[in-house]
């Protein structure tokens, strides 16, 4: 019994992971409060990020708590709590032919997706990063910033840059008025 | 040939199919801005699961790396979205997309 929970406790977990990420999803773009919306997309990133966990991805893992459902959802609640709810009134499009289309059209996409995964193939060539060479280099967030560090170093520093002319146009964009 | 990954991978990846599909109806549907920045992360989310994936499936760490930068861009871009939207409503007391024709008159 207790072999049984130790074996298939992951895998439920797991499961319970992509599900609950699932329904959160679908109450953000359903939910006509966008308080309710932002708080299921903050426990869509949450579940998300047990799933990077999951799958070693340890580094992505800590990121997608910190920085998304930390810091973007923040920003998002904050301008939420800015903004009059009234103003979002007129949501949704009044004919129902205008709801219809879309879903059928994401649903036929989805299908789509689904198909090509089932039936993809593996990639020929593979990695050196096996899990095991990852342990044996000094875990996930070692690797990864040595990576990041050496062949990444550009498109690092490029990043940095976008973000500040990110906050200087936030900025210029939200102040009341240029003088 | 193997299909691909293991049993959490084609898991993962199925999520993340939904997840953008989610967001993709949703971008089609409501018409308020906050409710489409949201989705766009959610489309965001469901590109990051796919390269944590394929990262995983491949041994090949530089699907992590981009998921990193993936996140960075997210953060600018929804500062920048949320700055545009709070000089919309300023302007225009709202925040609904029909009211933005102003570059069509």
């Amino acid at each position: 019994m207790m072999e049984l929970i130790q074996t298939q406790l992951p895998n439920a977990l797991y499961t319970m992971f992509c599900v609950f990420a699932a329904i959160a999803a679908l109450g953000v773009v359903s939910l006509k409060n966008p308080v309710s919306a932002a708080f299921c997309l903050i426990m869509v990133l949450l579940n998300v990020s047990g799933i990077f966990a999951f799958q070693q991805a340890n580094f992505v893992a800590a990121v997608q708590v910190l920085v998304y459902a930390g810091a973007i959802m923040v920003l998002f609640m904050f301008v939420i709590m800015l903004l009059s709810i009234e103003s979002v009134a007129h949501d949704y499009p009044e004919s129902k032919l205008l709801i219809i289309a879309p879903v059928i059209l994401a649903f036929v996409f989805l299908c789509t997706m689904v198909i090509v995964l089932i039936h993809g193939h593996a990639s020929p060539q593979q990695g050196n990063y096996t899990v095991e060479a990852i342990q044996q280099n000094g875990g996930n967030i070692r690797v990864v910033s040595e990576v990041m560090f050496s062949d990444y170093i550009l498109p690092f520093q490029i990043v940095g840059a976008l973000l500040m002319f990110a906050v200087v146009g936030a900025i210029t964009l939200a102040k009341r008025r240029m003088d | 040939m193997d299909k691909i990954g293991d049993h959490y991978v084609l898991q993962a990846l199925i999520l993340s199919a939904v997840l953008f599909s989610i967001g993709l109806g949703g971008i089609m549907i409501r018409r308020n801005l906050i409710a489409l920045l949201m989705c766009i992360e959610l489309m965001l989310t469901a590109v990051n699961i796919s390269f944590v994936s394929f990262a995983r499936a491949n041994h090949d760490i530089n699907g992590q790396l981009m998921v990193f930068f993936i996140v960075t861009v997210a953060a600018a871009e929804s500062a920048i979205g949320l700055g545009l939207l709070i000089a919309l409503y300023r302007n225009l007391k709202e925040v609904g997309t029909a009211k933005l024709s102003a570059l069509k008159e």
